[in-house]
């Protein structure tokens, strides 16, 4: 039970750090990571409720399915993301273009 | 053939697969692409006919993915207001796709046309499919987390094409719509997590059947409710729908307002009226009848200090959003089949009028290069079909008879006086007197002619910019008329709902 | 290392606003989340008691590819709508000119990427009974993609676009196609025939692996394969910008 109780509440923190994160910061790829880390507190409490202690029934895999789908999702989502953070950039600050720097050391975050 | 018989359930996926696979096949040969995604969204509506067809005569029905049931199992289902917003999607799917073809080959031939065209082009086609086959099934779906992926298709499929016209304020705005779409359905897996956890269960149904309704159920109920509201741009919620609308190409624009807004909406009542009906307080229906009036007020404010054209037709959007906001109080006495009926009005003649709109208000800048309000004069020499469909969708918004938004204001109205709550009476009279302005505002510019005042000339002319969207308005302006058949079918929806629902937990 | 300039700024009141406000909610949610009993039953016994009909001894990849096969396949074609929306956006920033790799990191090269390859199809054919499975298997195989595209090997600005697009829509279509094949043969969509169910999962996860992994390292890439245009050779033309 403590267990169970911990991970959600770890959860439950990272959730409401990136939503803080995700208001309040004007940065996009500030906000991109914000993202992440909320929707890494939401499988961390999903997975949470499939823990049963040993020798008292089965683990409940619908849970493990529901997270490997959201991460997929997640992946997904913040590739595009940060695809189009890039182009908004790069025409909003056309002097950054001067600068001769490869776009990709942002997007390692999401493999 | 035993599956081709008109009772098969099996029918229910053509909506969902047709336009996926259309989708996955234009992105795959990228020639050809308007005949698959006419074929497919003709095979949509033709299907979404069909499936009215069979719910008036075999009553609804559900069907099991890969034959397994319910508490494991995905099973979709059609009733009422689910086959009405299929076909919604079918009708203005249909003429949006038409008016893209027009739209896109307008610019391509353009003799100062790029190859950026040619690109956009490319790239909408499978979106939109995609999008479509999303929205199908986020009406068809009876699986919370199934919900969240077709919300996810929508989120994603949607903001990729509110930045396909490359310029920097689509993709800016199209960065803040990902962004919120994005925190709107974290919410709302969050939602699930907590009902998961204190139900167990993701189906529809069960749920519906479940009469514990503890503190874990109302927080999943909250959280998935700020998500989708999120979702739908209800006004202090609203920020991203105006430039992310405004700024996208035309047949985008029409699409976004028509349809993908009303997903999350219908999803949102389906939640809030039959899902979770007995944990509803009257409080939580009073303060989304409150946020509802205040985006009405907000949102024709707005549109009345816009100076461009998309941007007011956008803020219309939400004002328009707010009336199915205030049906919400409204329905607390009403019956299953009469608390859709206004929502289901509201949604398909705002969905036509809408895209009717978005659709001349692009044809308008195509043909002039701007949309400033202000130097519109005229545009009737030029354009009488265009004005003539932008003036039928504005008597919609405005909510005269016979549109049927005036059947949805009218049962507000009358439900309104009936449960002695004036208030919100007031605010829908002042909210259609305020969409009279902003509506007149632009068409007066648009039929007056001043002296000496000579028409420009345009040499080239697609029907394919003009007919869908007077055709839209039509049927916006005339679903007035066919409203006793649409009260048929979700009579008939919802009162063989209630006696092929389960009887409990297996 | 830069400073980063907000480092020092104090919140100012709406933000302490905020900041209390998300506080409060987290605590009214913990409150909740703590007081659920841990008596919902979940779908763990159902799963238990249909694994037998599934055809594979994982329960997690008989929930993802039989019994709730249909989120799965939606899930793919999520990821594929990732890589259209990138592609609409802008072309592939990879480097214009050919740039000399060290033979180490050639080497390196050359040594991991069929590994990850054999290591991706271990995993894809182990999640039938262990943890694995299409995804993971995707994702080495996009790890593998990554490596290669870092690397800056002359030949990838070079690969077609129509084979990439076959590869990225391969899994998807795939699935699409065993679905409508099995409402053909069973009358069910994704119903798989009687005792086929185990190949037909393993053929799904292979296809979908190959899709996942092509997919990932395409969303790396950012953006569309710019071939179409060769001719044109722009004059030094600078990647855009980094810092975002």
């Amino acid at each position: 039970m403590i267990t169970t109780l911990l991970y959600s509440m770890t959860g439950l923190i990272l959730f409401g750090m990136g939503l803080f994160t995700l208001i309040v910061h004007s940065h996009p790829l500030r906000k991109i990571l914000a993202v992440n880390v909320m929707s890494t507190g939401v499988f961390l409490i999903l997975i949470a409720t499939a823990y049963t202690p040993l020798g008292q029934g089965e683990v409940d895999p619908v849970p493990h399915a529901m997270v490997l789908t959201g991460i997929v999702v997640s992946v997904s989502v913040t590739a595009l993301a940060l695809i189009l953070a890039c182009r908004v950039q790069e025409t909003s600050n056309l002097d950054l273009l001067k600068k001769k720097t490869v776009p990709e050391t942002a997007k390692e975050s999401t493999t | 053939m035993i599956f081709l018989n008109v009772d098969n359930p099996s029918w229910m996926i053509t909506p969902i697969i047709v336009p996926l696979t259309a989708g996955l096949l234009c992105f795959l040969f990228q020639r050809k692409t308007f005949a698959i995604a006419l074929s497919a969204v003709l095979v949509n509506l033709l299907a979404a006919c069909f499936l009215i067809g069979q719910l008036l005569t075999c009553g609804p029905m559900r069907y099991s993915m890969g034959g397994w049931q319910a508490p494991l199992g995905i099973t979709l289902r059609t009733d009422g207001p689910a086959v009405l917003m299929l076909l919604m999607t079918g009708v203005t799917g249909f003429a949006i796709t038409l008016y893209a073809r027009g739209y896109f080959s307008f610019r391509i031939d353009d003799p100062g046309g790029t190859d950026r065209h040619q690109q956009q082009q490319r790239y909408f086609w499978p979106l939109w499919l995609l999008l479509l086959a999303g929205l199908n099934g986020l009406f068809l779906s009876n699986d919370i987390f199934n919900l969240y992926i077709t919300l996810e298709i929508i989120g994603i499929s949607a903001a990729s094409l509110a930045a396909l016209s490359g310029k920097p304020a689509a993709r800016l705005a199209s960065f803040r719509y990902l962004l919120s779409s994005l925190l709107g359905s974290l919410t709302f897996l969050l939602g699930i997590v907590f009902l998961y956890k204190s139900c167990g269960l993701l189906d529809l149904d069960l749920l519906r059947n479940l009469t514990e309704n503890g503190p874990g159920v109302r927080a999943a109920l909250a959280l998935m409710s700020v998500g989708l509201l999120l979702k739908t741009a209800l006004v202090p919620m609203h920020f991203w729908l105006p430039p992310a609308h405004a700024n996208a190409l035309a047949p985008v624009s029409a699409i976004l307002s028509a349809l993908v807004i009303k997903g999350s909406f219908y999803l949102l009542f389906r939640l809030w009226f039959e899902v979770f009906a007995s944990s509803i307080t009257t409080e939580a229906l009073n303060v989304m009848g409150g946020l509802g009036a205040g985006a009405i007020l907000w949102g024709a404010i707005q549109a009345m200090r816009q100076h461009r054209l998309k941007l007011m037709v956008a803020y219309s959007t939400v004002s328009q959003l707010g009336y199915l906001f205030v049906a919400f109080p409204l329905s607390r006495a009403a019956d299953n089949a009469q608390v859709w009926s206004i929502v289901i009005f509201m949604a398909m003649a705002h969905a036509c009028a809408k895209s009717a709109m978005f659709m001349s208000a692009g044809t308008i800048f195509l043909h002039f290069g701007h949309d400033r309000i202000q130097d519109l004069t005229g545009v009737r020499a030029s354009l009488p079909i265009t004005v003539l469909a932008y003036g039928i969708a504005g008597v919609t918004l405005m909510g005269l008879p016979p549109s049927g938004a005036f059947i949805a204001k009218w049962l507000l109205l009358s439900w309104a006086l009936a449960s002695c709550q004036w208030w919100w009476v007031l605010v829908i009279i002042a909210g259609s007197a305020m969409a009279m302005i902003y509506v007149f505002r632009v068409i007066s510019r648009f039929i007056v002619i001043p002296e000496g005042f000579s028409s420009q000339k345009l040499e080239f002319h697609s029907r394919l910019l003009e007919w869908p969207a007077l055709a839209l308005a039509l049927i916006s302006l005339l679903l007035g008329l066919v409203a006793p058949w649409l009260l048929h079918i979700l009579a008939k929806g919802s009162i063989d709902l209630t006696q092929i629902l389960p009887g409990g937990l297996p | 290392m830069p400073k980063t300039r907000n480092r020092h700024k104090r919140l100012d009141g709406f933000q302490r606003l905020f900041l209390l406000l998300v506080v409060c909610l987290i605590t009214l949610l913990g409150c909740i989340l703590s007081t659920i009993p841990n008596s919902a039953p979940g779908l763990a016994d159902a799963v238990a008691r249909l694994q037998e009909r599934s055809g594979v001894k994982s329960p997690v990849t008989a929930v993802l590819l039989n019994f709730r096969a249909y989120d799965t396949m939606l899930e793919v074609v999520v990821l594929l709508l990732a890589v259209i929306g990138s592609w609409s956006l802008t072309k592939s920033p990879l480097p214009e000119q050919d740039t000399d790799i060290s033979p180490v990191q050639m080497g390196v090269v050359r040594l991991l990427a069929p590994v990850m390859c054999l290591v991706a199809a271990y995993l894809v054919w182990q999640g039938s009974h262990l943890a694995g499975g299409a995804f993971q298997g995707g994702a080495i195989l996009g790890a593998a993609g990554v490596l290669i595209l870092v690397s800056d090997f002359p030949w990838i600005r070079t690969i077609p676009a129509l084979p990439l697009r076959i590869g990225l829509v391969l899994g998807p279509l795939f699935f699409v196609g065993i679905a409508l094949c099995c409402l053909f043969f069973t009358g069910k969509l994704l119903g798989y025939p009687e005792g086929t169910a185990g190949w037909l999962i393993l053929l799904i996860e292979a296809a979908c692996a190959l899709s996942i992994g092509i997919t990932l390292a395409s969303l790396f890439a950012g953006g569309r394969p710019d071939n179409t245009m060769k001719k044109i050779q722009p004059p030094a033309k600078h990647p855009p910008g980094k810092s975002l």
